[in-house]
């Protein structure tokens, strides 16, 4: 078991390292890094100008030893004003090193965010937080809403219930983010008026029912029926297994059998759904997020991406990705232990 | 100058009449089918089931829809009547005496003729994503999971990659405008479109090598018509002019095949795997068949069944990706009638006025419903089989 973690966890690291090259190759194309000179000269700046500006601040260097600066297994070297001999920071806002040394991913720095005028650490790991409480409250919504309704789906399989249930699940599957969204949204705050159709509040006056209601349903809504789909099928296998008719012949009640023979059997699969999730909920934090003017993760990928911000969409991607592989090692994990069956090689 | 309005009834009576030629269409097929369903394979048993129809249903609306929409739709999609300007459902164009049957939008567009245009952008890119996705998955995944080794590791490497990228990540960076510029999107374009040509040829090849007199025919339509098809998207360089597409829409279409192709792989990967074990394989391989012609001829017609169910799923999903694209205004053009432009624009407004946002989210979440709604009673079917 050991073995196979600590083989994950090398593809894991092998993974991300194909991945950032991926995102650093695709973020520092020109027409992108162009756009960044732009805004951080005047407006008016000529293409020689812009052209300066990317050679001073050390954009155009070769691409490997940028990537190798960012990640930190190359010395970042100091910004020299060629007026002065000085060294300045690139950006105002942040601290740059004045002499050269190893500042990268790897040493902690993310950094630079040229939107929020801060750096990446101290506008990233907020927003993580933030987005971890919504999170939270999605999971705890959705996760027993989806097993209860596919269990009771699952439970009698072809019966009414069962049908009702799984168009129900269908039809919630079938409405993403930004649909159920502005349904909601038109339904509980323009005509009902229950709830705040924004959960920009939420930040500066703390949560409440009546502005995290929303964009905590608007979430749960879409993974509800994937699981509750899931549930339901493993439901319905496990309900077709010899012990649960032995079970029931020597005369336990049908809820007796359900609850203690059924069960923990059918709820193998749902964890893996659910830890599987993770990536699917990521566009939704973007979409949800947006949508309700939330300053959470989601918000800040939204705003970088929007305005070229390079470092924090660096940071971003890279948070991201790491969540996406740890919840596979995690489902990986967590299956072989729950299930006996299944034996790691 | 005032602006009259017409009923609810009236309104609805209206929506009703305005889809005259599609409802013409779905009751000529739609009784056709159910008449000669015993002798329509998997697509007549779907008439079966109350979901299967409900699916073909909806699918069908939509299709025929996307198809009429010139006819359906009273205005044009992008033509703004200053007088509507945030008209409310049911008001009266004054000049042509026509209705905004679900009223204006704040560009005095008439939102049932975007919703109605909007179905078509939706009905061209998603299927043919779709395609390209599930031809790029098969041709991958067959030798994945029939060779094994070396190649399966590589191939199952490169599509955990794609996967572990989150797809909002990923548009944003091959969707934006910038990226225009620069040669990637036209290589993945050029690599992906290839994917189809290498299929056919290679499906026709290993069945008729033996037969010189269907080969040539085979492998000559093919690489004609797929050459011409890849020219024009590719390099837009069609001689006849008639294929061509956008460059923002050739991005879009290069960014969804690439999102939704590792999926394709890992089924297919996953199927040829529990399919090369069966005595039919071992059967072939022992007559000396070349491994091709047992990936294509043998192990994928018995793997048609999942593909298909998942196929299904897969337009919806596309669907959804398309208007997270629209909602995010990456790639379409601003005003693009498309249903997730329409969503981004309306939700921006939901405060004041609510009639614009509602049928664009109806119009593509029952497409999507539509779509799961099929693939639901088509796995059902196959399950019985």
């Amino acid at each position: 078991m050991l073995s196979f973690i600590l083989r994950r966890l090398g593809t894991i690291a092998l993974t991300m390292l194909c991945l950032t090259l991926v995102v650093f190759f695709l973020i520092n194309l020109d027409p992108n890094l162009k756009k960044l000179a732009i805004s951080q000269t005047e407006m008016r700046s000529t293409t020689e100008q812009l052209e300066s500006w990317l050679q001073r601040n050390g954009y155009r260097q070769n691409f490997f030893v940028r990537y190798g600066q960012w990640l930190g297994v190359m010395p970042k070297q100091p910004n020299i004003d060629p007026a002065t001999g000085q060294a300045v920071p690139r950006f105002s806002f942040c601290n740059e090193p004045s002499v050269p040394q190893f500042s990268g991913v790897l040493q902690g720095d993310f950094g630079c965010s040229t939107k929020f005028k801060t750096t990446v650490a101290s506008k990233l790991f907020p927003a993580l937080g933030a987005t971890g409480i919504l999170m939270f409250w999605v999971m705890v919504t959705m996760v027993p809403i989806a097993l209860l309704v596919g269990i009771f789906a699952g439970m009698r399989e072809g019966s009414r219930t069962d049908r009702t249930l799984s168009v129900a699940s269908i039809a919630t599957t079938a409405t993403p983010e930004y649909v159920s969204g502005v349904i909601f949204t038109v339904i509980f705050a323009s005509w009902l008026g229950w709830f705040n159709g924004s959960a920009a509040s939420a930040t500066s006056q703390g949560i409440t029912f009546y502005n995290f209601t929303l964009p905590v349903m608007t979430m749960a809504i879409y993974g509800i029926g994937y699981i509750a789909r899931m549930t339901r099928a493993s439901m319905v296998e496990v309900m077709t297994q010899q012990y649960i008719r032995t079970a029931r012949l020597k005369g336990l009640s049908f809820g007796n059998v359900v609850v203690k023979h059924a069960l923990r059997n059918a709820l193998i699969a749902p964890f893996t759904v659910i830890m599987l999730q993770f990536p699917w909920l990521l566009t939704g934090v973007v979409i949800v997020e947006v949508m309700f003017r939330y300053q959470g993760f989601g918000f800040t990928l939204f705003e970088a991406a929007g305005n070229n911000d390079i470092d924090l969409l660096l940071g971003c991607s890279l948070v991201s990705v790491f969540i996406v592989l740890i919840t596979q090692l995690i489902s990986d994990i967590g299956y072989a232990y729950l299930n006996p069956r299944i034996r790691v090689q | 100058m005032q602006i009259e309005y017409i009923g609810a009834f009236q309104i609805f009576l209206g929506v009703l009449a305005r889809f005259w030629p599609v409802w013409l269409a779905m009751a000529i097929v739609l009784a056709a089918s159910f008449n000669f369903r015993k002798n329509l394979g998997l697509y007549g048993q779907l008439y079966d089931s109350g979901v299967g129809i409900a699916g073909l249903f909806i699918c069908f609306f939509w299709l025929f829809t996307a198809i009429f929409a010139t006819q359906v739709a009273p205005f044009d999609p992008l033509s703004q009547i200053p007088v509507m300007k945030d008209a409310l459902p049911g008001a009266v164009e004054p000049a042509s005496g026509l209705t905004y049957l679900f009223g204006g939008d704040k560009l005095a567009r008439d939102v049932f003729s975007r919703m109605v245009y909007g179905s078509q952008i939706v009905l061209i890119i998603a299927p043919a994503a779709t395609m390209f996705a599930v031809m790029v998955g098969i041709t991958l995944g067959l030798p994945a999971g029939y060779y094994g080794g070396r190649i399966d590791s590589v191939l199952s490497f490169l599509a955990n990659l794609v996967l572990a990228f989150p797809v909002i990540l990923l548009f944003y960076l091959l969707v934006t405008p910038g990226i225009m510029d620069t040669p990637i999107p036209y290589a993945l374009a050029g690599l992906f479109f290839l994917f189809p040509i290498i299929f056919f040829s290679v499906l026709f090849y290993t069945r008729f090598k033996d037969r010189p007199d269907r080969i040539y025919l085979l492998l000559g339509i093919t690489l004609l018509f797929g050459g011409w098809i890849y020219a024009g998207l590719v390099f837009n360089a069609d001689p006849f002019g008639i294929v061509s597409i956008e460059p923002n829409q050739l991005n879009i279409f290069v960014a969804v095949v690439f999102a939704s192709s590792p999926g394709v792989f890992r089924i297919v990967r996953g199927l040829t795997m529990d399919i090369k074990t069966r005595d039919y394989v071992a059967a072939a391989q022992t007559r000396g068949e070349t491994p091709w012609y047992i990936m294509l001829w043998e192990i994928l017609p018995n793997a048609r069944g999942p593909l298909i169910v998942d196929a299904c799923l897969r337009i919806g999903y596309t669907t959804i990706l398309l208007g997270t694209l629209g909602y995010f205004g990456l790639g379409l053009a601003p005003e693009s009638p498309d249903w997730g432009t329409a969503i981004k624009d309306a939700s921006r407004l939901l405060r004041s006025f609510i009639h614009p946002a509602l049928p664009p989210t109806i119009a593509l979440m029952s497409f999507v419903l539509g779509l799961n709604l099929l693939a639901d009673a088509l796995r059902e079917q196959s399950m019985k089989d």
